[in-house]
């Protein structure tokens, strides 16, 4: 056994879940069982490779063999521009309790 | 239309334009479909009409006063309900979304409109697209259209069972480990997931931000590419959106396959595949090398190590994404004595199984002490794993393998263990983790009559070389092989 429900425990605190005494015990089997055959990823000697941050190789072939590298390494960003954002009344319309133009939670701060 | 012949894009088209029906008939026909059917299959989780219409109206005054239709004119569409729609709630099938309405459009969505297309409804989809079976859905499971006691594959079993069962000439679909392939492959219908960055992700409510793909369903290969060509292209509401320029997909796909050489990686035949998907998968290649394709052995040999990357990295993701959750801006809120007691509280009502068990994964792999073990480690076992697609891509110009190492199986029989219904992933999270395109295509059946899905990967960007094989597969009848 490599999880124990301390570990479940810390794990649900991070991850703001509060979980009800039953599922402790389910989760902590089922993590166990996953991150034990996560395990196999430590077969395999990684100390040369970089890892895998970008989506798009550096050159890529298109459908005809075509080079397409232009579109690979760059990120595409768009002008920095101010544009008018108008959807914050619609956004809020959404909030579970708001009081334009906040969103209204339980108190935080104690004074 | 006879009852066993699908509607198409180019039936609709016809039929519109021959005046043997409007887009607002069709819209109602396809309305009575979904009333029928939907009661047993569950596929639909919300309906927009009023939107359905006033669309279907625009295309037949379009019709009426002799202007040009755009491609989709009034065509029955269906999509997933993790894509965002402006006035019609959108769950993501979870409780926690239950009564959310977006307040926009996804990129994916307005351009389908833009184009003609008639947005009928949301299909249900495993909870926040994680899930191999449309089990995990909050709003009950769906069924496979074809055998009504088996999944329909997930996570987007909904719009797979749409399109498979008649009720949406063709659905959008979501794709983070297989979500629009296996469900392709299990309702017996294309399915394709495009390059990351091919299509916008803007308004895709995000499950895995590095690996999310926007893709459809359709009946047949020309309808594939058809929504293609249209939702394909940069968005500059979506920075990881290619400008790579968007390829005339219908004139590609009709190229001769003549010489191509076809990939076959031994390591996908190996132990776990059912003997029937692996004859019907021998037949597809072998039709392919009847239509003068050249068979090339691969050997991939970081396959065995996707599935532990892809919960690795698809879960760490997850559980960042899934962190704005908590009562604060949208969707659930539960009451709590403090703000810390109210996140606790609304995420432990709102999410369902898999989804806190995703989101414990992921944050365990992320937490201190163990990021270097398993995130880290994962990243660079997914370098190992687009490497071995990069080096097959300089000897081949496809890879073809099965899309799932089993047909579907009956409601219930997995969902008791999690790691099991995981391992089902095998073929289809190793493109996903590339970042490379795959489509499934139907490659005949079981003697139980289950659909089987060949798969076809090509390099980036080459959604053309996919759709230009499947579409000879197709014309050759190896959807029936």
């Amino acid at each position: 056994m490599k999880i124990s429900r301390e570990d479940v425990l810390r794990v649900a605190q991070l991850a703001h879940l509060d979980l009800a005494p039953e599922e402790v015990e389910t989760y902590r089997g089922q993590l166990d069982e996953i991150l034990g055959y996560i395990g196999k990823l430590q077969e395999l000697d990684v100390s040369s490779v970089e890892p895998m941050t970008q989506l798009r190789p550096r050159n890529t072939h298109g459908e005809s063999g075509a080079s397409v590298a232009a579109a690979g390494a760059e990120p595409e960003l768009r002008d920095d521009v101010v544009v008018p954002c108008t959807v914050a009344d619609a956004v809020l319309a959404e909030a579970p309790d708001a009081a334009k133009p906040f969103f209204r939670v339980p108190k935080v701060i104690e004074r | 239309m006879s009852a066993g012949t699908p509607w198409t894009i180019a039936t609709v088209r016809d039929a519109l334009l021959a005046k043997k029906t409007s887009a607002r008939e069709l819209a109602k026909d396809f309305y009575a479909r979904i009333e029928r059917r939907n009661p047993e299959l569950n596929a639909f989780l919300a309906l927009c009409p009023e939107r359905a219409y006033a669309q279907a109206d625009r295309v037949d005054a379009a019709v009426a006063q002799g202007q040009p239709l755009p491609p989709l004119a009034g065509v029955p569409v269906a999509t997933k309900d993790v894509i965002s729609t402006r006035g019609v709630r959108t769950t993501c099938g979870s409780k926690i979304l239950e009564n959310y309405t977006p307040p926009y459009d996804a990129t994916a969505i307005e351009r389908l409109e833009n184009a003609g297309a008639v947005i009928l409804g949301k299909t249900n989809c495993d909870e926040f697209a994680m899930g191999s079976s449309n089990e995990n859905s909050a709003y009950g499971p769906v069924r496979n259209p074809v055998a009504l006691d088996r999944v329909p594959g997930g996570s987007s079993g909904g719009s797979a069972a749409a399109v498979a069962a008649g009720l949406s000439v063709v659905s959008l679909g979501t794709d983070t480990g297989g979500s629009i392939r296996q469900p392709g492959a299990y309702c017996g219908i294309p399915a394709l997931m495009p390059t990351y960055g091919r299509v916008s992700r803007y308004g895709l409510i995000a499950f895995a931000s590095s690996l999310d793909r926007i893709g459809p369903f359709a009946t047949n290969i020309n309808d594939a590419a058809t929504v293609m060509s249209i939702i394909a292209g940069h968005d500059s509401n979506d920075s990881t959106s290619a400008s790579v320029s968007v390829p005339d997909y219908l004139a590609e796909m009709e190229k001769p396959v003549t010489g191509l050489r076809i990939g076959v990686p031994e390591d996908y035949f190996g132990a776990g595949l059912d003997p029937e998907v692996k004859a019907k998968v021998e037949a597809g290649i072998a039709l392919l090398e009847k239509l003068g394709c050249k068979r090339v052995p691969l050997k991939m040999p970081h396959t065995d190590y996707a599935i532990a990357t892809y919960y690795v990295v698809a879960t760490a993701e997850a559980s960042s994404n899934l962190a704005r959750y908590d009562g604060v801006r949208f969707g659930l809120r539960v009451q709590g004595n403090t703000l810390m007691d109210m996140y606790r509280k609304t995420r432990e009502r709102g999410f369902g199984p898999e989804v806190k068990r995703r989101i414990m994964l992921g944050t365990y792999a992320l937490s201190s002490g163990y990021y270097d073990a398993y995130y880290l480690r994962a990243q660079k076992v997914r370098s190992l794993i687009a490497r071995d697609f990069s080096s097959a891509f300089e000897k081949v110009d496809a890879i073809l393998t099965p899309t799932a190492p089993i047909p579907a199986f009956k409601l219930g029989e997995k969902t008791a263990d999690p790691l099991q219904m995981y391992l089902a992933d095998i073929y289809t999270v190793t493109g996903s983790l590339a970042g490379i395109p795959g489509i499934s295509v139907p490659c005949g059946k079981t003697a139980a009559g289950l659909p089987i899905g060949m798969q076809i990967f090509a390099s980036h960007f080459g959604e053309a070389r996919i759709l230009q094989l499947a579409r000879a597969f197709e014309k050759a009848g190896g959807f029936a092989i």
